[in-house]
């Protein structure tokens, strides 16, 4: 058929009607108002890093990109209050360094346990025991991080020292473990350990509902080849979940990335960029940010807005990544 | 003339559980294994409970793989290896759970006493003695600000999820995304918004409405997710048969998607109470933390469940860490009662009745 | 007698159920003549003996006892909810799966019944394949890797995998489409052509036994005419059982009709036949009145 044939033929169609469907008066009102409530999230985050940028920006301007990269964090007050122009420099280089290593300590230690607990609540609890353990793991969500925090200080601690001994001792040849004055007290080790166990709910609960999508069909064909429960999780759970996991993990890393009470709490608090995660002294961007607030003068508060703003564009792009993996696993499930 | 049933009782059976002998085996490594272990912890340098749960669990999962190699091959072998670590992954997770609450119940009431939920801290320090003082201006801080957080959250969370799910808007992917990394805001930046935002530089004070709007930023998400959750629920039959009747869309969600997604919504806003309730750092930039009781939240400082324990905390001596303890104890049991509300009332998964 | 090209012209799918029973009669008697010489040359097949079955307090399948014989194929029919799907479940013990499950009775595979306790599960269910009402190919894997899948799950030793993947692939009728595009995913083919992939994936492991829980009802007519050309191959070496829904299907690819019916209670066997006369000269009024379209 000829291309005018068919305009011909398009020609000869009758025109399509309009399907009109123009909303009430009050329909109207209705949708404008939930509209407006659904973009309050929007409006929130782009209020939140508008006035943290507004009121860190001076730091920032001065500092320029060296404040993300320099180790150094000196506010200059002299004898009678007065601010001196001199020697304030602002970089919060050496807390990025520990909010990182921290935040990566925590992933290492509570993915795999956060992943395997989700794989026994997805295919090897009963009925019964899934549902309580569920329960246990969102109530253990929700408790809140000063309490992680005090349970870290005043119970985990001495375990954490004597693990922290042991990897000294035996694996001190590899450089991290490495430590220049044998203090474990309170080291990013143990600030590590209390995130990990910090973000296990959140990577467990995400984790665990992805595996428990795992289309049935092909769980039945792999049993019905005769797959063992092993096999069955490799072959057809595991390649299923995994981007969805890795998704959960990278949630669970923005948590520990934001942490600020329990850090705060367990972490000996010195403005220092510590690779040796054994020695007990670091930080991190929050709780770096905590220290400073109460006794900042009015510059050094403006240079630590500008550490939040940090900080917010950290945790959001790593959450958003996240998300973005796991809403793109979930909608492969058929 | 009735026919005679002759058909003899047959009994359901489940011939893939266990046997009663092969429980017995497992007890029997499982003691064997605790033995072993125990010994083991004897007569090395290892000490302590964390090295019995390491040593413990490095030597179940190796018993447990050779027993089932010997007995059925590699292919049984790696099945029983990966149950052992699912089981090992599952009890990692509850030790420090069981471990926190234990810690909670053994402490948390060394510094209560008759008067301890009646009087404030405006006389006493933190570190003076246990039957002085008290965190009853925290606990009407706590509540007065969770309240306002309430007003604010509720509304704009379920117009947050009435958006997602009734009107769909071309916005939905992208708001969805946003509640999404809402909720992944560390909380301190919260705090650090509301206090650049309202109180630097506006010669406003620290005052418990301030402390609320960082509580609401924080419970929106958990709000709106949960509520979506409900909604989503909601048959789309019963929306039509709304709309087939000649209602507006705003009639419809208000005479009967609302009402039949009543308790989720309000699960939603108990769940989103229970988020904020122990939330520290936000306070702790627009609170400023009163020892007294302050009912106004327009104005001045003003105390709250986690500042006191905060307070506590930093400073350090035993009576305030046992005073912290208290706090904490307060705190989990308003958590925990909040979760047992909500799951009475109904779990979002249970709405369609 | 209608001869084989006309009964391919019919329009299987379109067809209404209600249909001449001397039809159906006709097709099941061509088949079985073609068929006669049928022994139990192949090994012992499988039978199952006394088969309950439960959910949870809700008895499904009672008493149901059945041998099928190697180098067979059985049709299960019944209308729907007569537990015909739940009963070839227990056969290969995949009924296990749904909590809160039970049964009761035997089933025996070379004498030895499949219930016992100990017995490697994995390795029944290695020897009694099953192909499902939806194709399932397991998505993150090529068409070859799919064929192999129950190699590599049950770690089995195979001299010559890419010989083994072809001799599979043209017993299920598919290599002739595939052989170009191995490395393609198995989600890539067409509705017909995953379930012979499926079939291919359970033949690879060497069942002596096939179930198929209606293997085409989500297919077009050409891509079951196909599967039925397949399973009567299958028949050659091994007992097929297939639970359809489609009475022209059992009449022509069945050698013995088992009809279940639950009337209001659990399912039961009503009768187990040849299928030409259960087509033919059914004995119970019941699967007179099923098979004629009277009900059902």
């Amino acid at each position: 058929m000829s291309l005018n044939e068919i305009l011909d033929q398009v020609r000869d169609l009758p025109p399509p009607r309009i399907l009109s469907n123009k909303p009430r008066f009050s329909d109207r009102i209705f949708r404008g108002i939930v509209t407006l409530g659904g973009f309050t999230s929007l409006l929130i985050l782009g209020l939140i890093s508008l006035f943290l940028l507004y009121r860190g920006f001076s730091a920032l301007r001065t500092e320029g990109f060296g404040f993300i990269t320099k180790y150094e964090w000196v506010s200059s007050i002299n004898s009678d209050g007065t601010e001196g122009e001199a020697a304030s420099t602002y970089g919060v280089g050496a807390m990025l360094v520990g909010t990182i290593i921290t935040a990566i300590i925590a992933l290492l230690i509570g993915a795999p346990v956060a992943i395997l607990a989700a794989i026994y609540l997805a295919f090897y609890a009963p009925i019964r025991t899934r549902k309580f353990l569920v329960s246990v793991v969102d109530l253990m969500a929700a408790f809140p991080s000063i309490l992680f925090g005090l349970w870290g200080l005043n119970v985990l601690m001495d375990q954490g020292i004597y693990v922290a001994e042991l990897l000294n001792k035996y694996l001190g040849w590899i450089p991290i473990f490495q430590v220049p004055v044998p203090v474990f007290l309170r080291s990013p080790f143990i600030a590590g350990l209390v995130l990990a166990i910090m973000i296990i709910p959140i990577v467990t609960a995400v984790s665990r509902e992805i595996f428990a999508q795992t289309p049935l069909d092909r769980i039945q064909a792999a049993y019905a080849l005769g797959a063992t429960k092993w096999a069955m999780i490799k072959t057809v759970a595991i390649p299923y979940g995994y981007s969805g996991v890795v998704g959960g993990a990278m949630l669970g890393l923005g948590r520990a990335m934001g942490e600020t009470v329990a850090v705060f709490t367990v972490l000996n608090i010195v403005y220092r960029a510590n690779f040796d995660i054994l020695l007990g002294a670091g930080g991190n961007l929050a709780s770096h940010i905590i220290l400073k607030f109460g006794e900042a003068s009015s510059e050094e508060i403006k240079a630590l807005m500008a550490a939040g703003f940090v900080l917010f564009l950290l945790t959001l792009a790593v959450n958003l990544l996240a998300d973005f993996i796991v809403a793109r696993t979930g909608k492969r499930g058929k | 003339m009735v026919p005679v049933s002759n058909e003899i009782e047959v009994k359901p059976k489940q011939p893939w559980k266990p046997t009663q002998k092969e429980i017995n085996t497992n007890i029997g490594i499982f003691i064997l294994n605790i033995l072993v272990t125990l010994s083991l912890i004897q007569f090395t340098g290892f000490s302590g409970k964390l090295a019995f749960v390491v040593l413990f669990i490095l030597f179940s999962l190796s018993t447990n793989f050779l027993f089932s190699l010997y007995k059925g091959g590699t292919v049984l072998a790696k099945n029983s290896l990966a149950t052992g670590f699912a089981f090992t992954g599952i009890s990692l997770l509850l030790m420090p759970v069981i471990s926190i609450l234990g810690t909670v119940i053994k402490r948390g009431t060394e510094a209560m006493y008759i008067g301890f939920f009646t009087t404030d801290m405006s006389d006493d320090g933190f570190s003076s003695a246990l039957d002085v003082g008290g965190i009853k201006h925290a606990v009407i801080g706590s509540v007065i600000m969770v309240t306002i957080a309430l007003l604010f959250s509720v509304p704009i969370g379920i117009l947050t999820a009435l958006y997602l799910t009734e009107l769909k808007g071309r916005g939905s992917t992208l708001i969805r995304f946003l509640v999404q990394a809402m909720s992944g805001i560390p909380s301190i930046v919260a705090g650090l918004f509301i206090y650049s935002a309202l109180i630097t530089g506006s010669g406003r004070g620290f005052s418990g409405f301030m402390g609320a709007l960082a509580l609401t930023i924080l419970m929106i998400p958990t709000v709106a997710r949960t509520s979506e959750e409900v909604l989503k629920l909601i048959p789309s039959d019963l929306r039509e048969a709304g709309l087939a009747l000649g209602a507006t869309q705003w009639r419809t969600v208000a005479m009967v998607v609302i009402p039949a997604a009543k308790s989720g919504l309000i699960t939603a806003a108990i769940l989103g109470v229970a988020r904020i309730a122990g939330e520290t750092a936000p306070l702790l930039f627009t609170t400023g933390g009163a020892d007294a009781v302050n009912t106004n939240p327009l104005d001045g400082n003003i105390g709250s469940v986690p500042f006191y324990v905060w307070k506590a905390l930093i400073d350090g001596s035993p009576n305030a860490i046992a005073r912290a303890w208290a706090g904490i104890f307060l705190l989990m049991i308003i958590v925990l009662s909040l979760f047992i509300v909500a799951r009475k009332i109904g779990s979002p998964k249970k709405v369609r009745s | 007698m209608i001869d084989k090209s006309v009964r391919e012209e019919r329009p299987v799918m379109s067809e209404p159920q209600k249909i001449q029973p001397s039809s159906l009669a006709d097709v099941a008697a061509s088949k079985f003549e073609k068929q006669d010489n049928v022994s139990a040359a192949y090994g012992s097949g499988l039978d199952a003996r006394n088969i309950y079955a439960w959910f949870g307090k809700y008895l499904a399948v009672s008493d149901m006892s059945i041998y099928f014989a190697a180098g067979t194929v059985t049709a299960l029919i019944g209308p729907s909810g007569c537990g015909k799907s739940t009963f070839i479940r227990t056969l290969n013990r995949m009924h296990e799966f749904i909590p809160g499950a039970a049964m009761s009775g035997e089933v025996f595979l070379h004498g030895k019944d499949i219930y016992t306790s100990g017995i490697d599960v994995t390795k029944i269910r290695l020897k009694i394949g099953m192909v499902f009402q939806k194709p399932n190919p397991f998505p993150s894997m090529s068409i070859g890797e799919n064929v192999l899948a129950g190699i590599k799950l049950a770690q089995l030793k195979v001299p010559n995998k890419n010989e083994l993947m072809q001799d599979c692939l043209e017993r299920a009728g598919l290599w002739s489409e595939v052989k170009d595009r191995l490395n393609q995913p198995g989600g890539s083919l067409s509705g017909g052509q995953q379930q012979r992939l499926c079939i291919a994936r359970s033949l690879a492991v060497n069942p002596d036994v096939l179930l198929m829980d209606e293997p085409c009802s989500a297919l077009d007519p050409g891509s079951t005419l196909k599967i039925e050309e397949t399973i009567g191959e299958l028949a050659k070496t091994m007992a097929v059982i297939i639970v359809t829904h489609n009475m022209q299907q059992a009449a022509r690819v069945s050698d013995y009709t088992a009809f279940l019916l639950s009337e209001g209670g659990p399912g039961k066997l009503i009768e187990f036949a040849p299928t030409r006369e259960i087509f033919g000269r059914p004995k119970d009024i019941r699967t007179e009145n099923y098979v004629t379209g009277r009900f059902g």
